[in-house]
């Protein structure tokens, strides 16, 4: 094969070369073939493609000469046509003529002009090497032309000799014609659609595409016979108009995805790992501020603007004893004061069914906003983890390809810079190593019980880590409850639970990461270890939390009624004692006198909240110091010091994916949970985040290196999900039970009043919603029906899950068909490629057989052992005789021969016996004399 | 996408200075095959790395990278060659070499010891971040 050739043609049509072939008929398409190369052997021959792939000028012409199947049937009739004028002609002399019948039934229909013009983007398409082309072109026009006049004359002659075509014929195949053009008007179209698809170069390219919108364009009107035409171009209008606007507001949306040039820059520097930490952020913003403006324009604003004003009852005031202090900052810090007494929490809301000239159910909105935050999240974030495991599926399962995709696909084309590539090759290199070490140590036993026996320690040790910090911060919650009911206390035991929460997950981390060195686990899985020990650390913490805070509400639900007892006999004697003297109408009393409860729905959104701006604080502070200072000491150190700063010890630091990640999920989490009872949580959440996305931009820019060993992360990011999901799921369960079990406070909230909180739907189906509606609920509700509702939703998830568990296992049996498919197809290959070899040494083997034999009668049985050391001479002999004799079949042959070894398709056919095929049947007494070398 | 620049920073054009196979990008895409792009070349190598070529498309030219020496087959020495460059020649010979020897182990469907482009395609084909980092962004 010319390289060269096989190259351009390659470039050239490798994508429409199978089409095209399809629309070959077999038989004359082998047959053919076999006329025009007579090197090829018969295996090429069965196996088209290959075959195909030869180039040489005539091949070039079959393809190209049918064009479409309805070419074929015409061809065919002509053939049955034929086949009466002349009987049996042979099939090679038949096909250029018919070529020429079909072309000059098409002149008749367009008239010459017109079809000489069709017929250029042919021609044009034909050609593969663009610089030689238009000469070539030329060339093969006018040769063409001439072909053509000649065959048309012989034609002529035999049309006017017996079978004549009536008029009838013709019009059919006039519109046949029609059809044929229509197509081909529909080839085009496809060719200019799929333009951006072809390995071509550029110029090729635009001008395969002129050729084809000018053919288009002078067809398309001509199909439509002159009416459509109007229609058609207004068509072509608007669609060539509606691609554009496509375009650009594909454009335009991705302009308005926010901080997209961010996060693409710091992809370009750290890779896609660490970017998908700021588009998981990005994602984490858009969710929050979808439940910002649940919150704010549906409970927030409508009690800002419609409800009672601030100060007007005892909830919205703040009571004389705290009156002094309420605007101190201290105190303002920890949420008390003002803000306790504001929007933000629960205790603001007032229990009025409807607020404002709208009649707006205030209660109502905010039961059904506590439930939809929920309600929302939890969609979206099943949403994304089912797209995400879809595109997982979708192009996952490469496990028999590791060293492969190592290879190929490992280079990430989009870094751009010096340190990431650096980065890049270290980590691309260390991944090659850890490969090869895999594969040398797959069978490799090391000592199974010391690590064992490690693992098991370290988990021990990581279990006590956990207890402890639990311990800990149950101890800590504890300790804050006296210090709450004490007087004067400092600043540490005000927020002692805060800082001992933030050190615990400061500290645990890089103590957990210590004790997993124990292990001596591969780092990805030691990866998804850590991530799940720092996530149960933060999930017991959080828990532990939680119930301390429980406590702490149950003792304040024991002295509710006490307190509830104190208010109503207050307001008793203050109006009593103003029955005295009736002549001066005592004012009412000022709310902030009455005695209130200690509304521990407040309490709780005021944990939650102090809880997360601590959570700020200490995410930016150690950003600031851990990362921006140290970057700075090293960075201006490293002038004045004994050793290498940078390289040393402290050196930059990396960016922490996993930790950074937990942090957000679990930040998210408390921000879930603390929503129902303050809902300006999620507002101040919206601030963190896009400032968080801002600072972390810029310290990840500024102060941050990439990472030494980079990690997928579109693999992990379902992990995240699935973390996120758990979480939200674990958040879920406080609020539901609290909704559930306790009784609001009597004297705050929008529930006030009610003896559970869900009773405010009870109320609104009651008294809003005509009777039956009522009577619907109350039957919904009952146990009876709610038992077997669940009962049914298990029995759908069984059956989902069972059938997609069968669906899994159709879906690998696939799999395994097609590897076996391929493994068949290898092995055909092989066979014909070993029947080929077969043959010519049959072929030799006779051959041999003569030549021995007359080789032995003239020298006897010493030179048979002479002769077989020499069988290649022999056979380059053998096979010049044979080439001679049978054209250039046998060149072809032996270097397929050659160029496809036998030996390593052992396994395909029992070696033996191919081997035993193979050889020839040399002179029998030779084998046994003969050196046994061969 | 989005980013109306038409003027190449310098900083911008050192920043692909780190890509292995810049040589190799140059010489796929130039038609002379020694790296001297034509504006039609750029733009072909362009639209062949912009995120909406087809994924057909980029495996092709994926293929003319790796094949070193223009054989269409990627044989042995071509994926010596690219181990060299994406390691920076830091792995031991026996080492490359059983890594070629693995990826022809894997990759190749019919045998014949070396990579044509139905097996690279193949290959490609399962590859799961092979789209997301066979693209360039200005």
């Amino acid at each position: 094969m010319a390289p060269s050739t096989h190259w351009v043609y390659t470039i050239g049509n490798w994508r429409t070369l199978p089409s095209a072939m399809s629309r070959f008929p077999i038989p004359e398409h082998g047959v053919g073939w076999c006329l025009l190369c007579p090197l090829l052997s018969c295996a090429d021959l069965v196996d088209g493609k290959r075959a195909s792939r030869k180039p040489s000028p005539e091949a070039e012409a079959t393809r190209d000469k049918p064009r479409s199947p309805s070419n074929r049937k015409k061809r065919t009739q002509e053939s049955r046509r034929e086949g009466k004028e002349g009987g049996s002609r042979e099939i090679k002399a038949s096909t250029p003529q018919r070529k020429n019948n079909v072309r000059r039934k098409q002149r008749e229909v367009f008239g010459e002009e017109e079809w000489s013009k069709a017929e250029k983007p042919w021609n044009g398409k034909r050609k593969r090497d663009r610089k030689a082309s238009h000469r070539e072109q030329e060339e093969a026009k006018s040769k063409e032309k001439h072909i053509q006049r000649k065959k048309e004359k012989q034609l002529k002659k035999h049309s006017s000799s017996p079978s004549v075509p009536n008029s009838s014929d013709e019009e059919s195949i006039a519109e046949e014609e029609m059809a044929r053009i229509m197509e081909q008007v529909e080839e085009k179209k496809q060719v200019i659609a799929t333009i951006r698809n072809k390995p071509w170069p550029m110029v090729k390219k635009l001008e395969v595409l002129r050729e084809a919108q000018a053919f288009v364009e002078k067809f398309e009107g001509a199909l439509g016979k002159g009416k459509g035409k109007k229609f058609y171009a207004y068509k072509m209008m608007m669609n060539k108009k509606w691609i554009k606007f496509k375009r650009d507001f594909n454009n335009f949306k991705t302009q308005c995805i926010p901080w997209e040039m961010k996060i693409k820059e710091i992809e370009s520097h750290f890779g896609s790992s660490v970017a998908s930490y700021f588009i998981f952020l990005r994602w984490m913003y858009g969710v929050n501020l979808v439940l910002f403006g649940l919150i704010f324009g549906l409970v927030i604003i409508p009690e800002v603007l419609m409800g009672m004003p601030y100060g007007s009852i005892p909830r919205k005031t703040i009571p004389r004893a705290e009156e002094e202090k309420a605007m101190d900052f201290s105190v303002l810090w920890d949420f008390e004061g003002y803000i306790k007494y504001s929007a933000l929490f629960y205790g603001y809301y007032n229990n009025q069914r409807t607020i404002g000239w709208l009649k707006y159910r205030l209660p109502m909105a905010y039961f059904m906003v506590g439930v939809s935050v929920f309600g929302y999240s939890l969609m979206v974030v099943i949403r994304s983890m089912a797209s995400n495991a879809q595109e997982s599926t979708g192009e996952g399962n490469g496990d028999n390809f590791t060293f492969s995709f190592k290879m190929f696909t490992s280079w990430d084309y989009l870094i751009g810079n010096p340190e990431t590539a650096d980065n890049k090759y270290a980590s691309i290199t260390t991944s090659f190593k850890e490969s090869i070490v895999d594969e040398q140590e797959s069978n490799k036993e090391e000592n199974i019980h010391l690590t064992r026996f490690l693992r098991v320690l370290a988990n021990f040790l990581i279990i006590c880590c956990l207890c402890g910090s639990g311990y800990l911060i149950y101890f800590v919650v504890k300790r804050s409850q006296e210090f709450s009911k004490m007087q004067n206390v400092s600043w540490y035991e005000r927020n002692e639970v805060e800082i001992v929460m933030s050190l615990l997950g400061m500290f645990c981390p890089p103590l957990f990461e210590t004790i997993a060195a124990l292990e001596n686990y591969h780092p990805r899985i030691g990866l998804k270890w850590q991530l799940g020990r720092i996530f149960a650390l933060f999930l017991g913490n959080l828990y532990t939390f939680l119930l301390a805070l429980m406590d702490d509400v149950h003792l304040k639900l024991a002295n509710e009624e006490a307190i509830k007892n104190i208010t109503h006999w207050t307001l008793f004697n203050y109006y009593n004692a103003s029955m005295w003297n009736e002549s001066v109408t005592r004012p009412p009393l000022h709310p902030a006198d009455v005695p209130r409860g200690s509304c521990w729905e407040t309490t709780v959104g005021i944990e939650f909240v102090r809880l997360t701006v601590s959570d700020i604080l200490v995410t930016f502070i150690t950003i600031l110091l851990g990362d921006f200072l140290r970057a700075c000491f090293v960075r201006f150190m490293n002038y004045c010091w004994c050793w290498d700063l940078e390289a040393g010890f402290p050196s930059y630091s990396e960016f922490d994916i996993s930790g950074n990640v937990l942090g957000l999920i679990f930040n998210q989490g408390m921000i879930w949970m603390g929503s129902f009872y303050a809902p300006g949580l999620v507002g101040i959440n919206v601030l963190r985040l896009l400032t968080s996305m801002y600072f972390q931009c810029w310290a990840v820019m500024s102060s941050n290196v990439p990472h030494e060993r980079v990690f997928k992360a579109s693999k992990s990011n379902n992990f995240y999900m699935g973390l996120l999901l758990l979480v939200l799921f674990l958040s879920l369960l406080p609020v539901a039970y609290t909704i559930m079990t306790l009784p609001p406070s009597f004297d705050c909230g929008p529930f006030s009043g009610k003896n559970r909180m869900y009773d405010v739907i009870q109320e609104t189906i009651e008294n809003d919603f005509p009777t039956f509606v009522s009577k619907i609920f109350g039957y919904i509700a009952n146990p009876g029906l709610i038992i077997p509702a669940i009962l049914l939703m298990a029995l759908a998830i069984y059956y989902l899950n069972s059938v997609s568990k069968g669906l899994a296992r159709a879906n690998t049996q696939l799999r395994k068909k097609i590897q076996a498919l391929r493994e068949a197809e290898k092995t055909s290959k092989s066979i014909k490629a070993n029947a080929a070899v077969k043959s010519l040494q049959d072929t030799f083997a006779n051959n041999f057989k003569n030549m021995s034999q007359l080789q032995t009668t003239e020298e006897g049985n010493k030179s048979k052992s002479d002769h077989q050391n020499h069988p290649k001479k022999k056979e380059e002999g053998d096979t010049k005789n044979i080439s001679s004799g049978r054209g250039m079949m046998l060149p072809a042959s032996l270097c397929l021969a050659v160029t496809k070894p036998p030996g390593p398709r052992s396994g395909v056919a029992p070696p033996g016996k191919t081997q035993s095929q193979l050889q020839p049947p040399r002179s029998s007494p030779g084998r046994g004399k003969g050196n046994p070398g061969q | 996408m989005g980013n109306k620049q038409t003027v190449f920073t310098p900083e911008q054009l050192d920043a692909y200075q780190d890509n292995p196979f810049r040589e190799r990008i140059a010489q796929v895409f130039s038609q002379d095959g020694d790296g001297n792009m034509t504006l039609d070349d750029f733009l072909d190598m362009f639209s062949v790395m912009s995120e909406m070529a087809p994924r057909d498309l980029k495996a092709y030219y994926a293929f003319k990278i790796y094949d070193f020496n223009n054989d269409d087959y990627i044989c042995p020495l071509d994926l010596e060659k690219t181990m060299i460059k994406l390691t920076r020649g830091e792995l031991t010979p026996e080492e490359v070499g059983l890594v070629c020897e693995k990826v022809i182990n894997e990759a190749d469907v019919d045998n014949d010891g070396k990579l044509s482009l139905d097996d690279f395609q193949n290959m490609i084909l399962h590859a799961p971040d092979f789209l997301s980092t066979f693209h360039i962004r200005i």
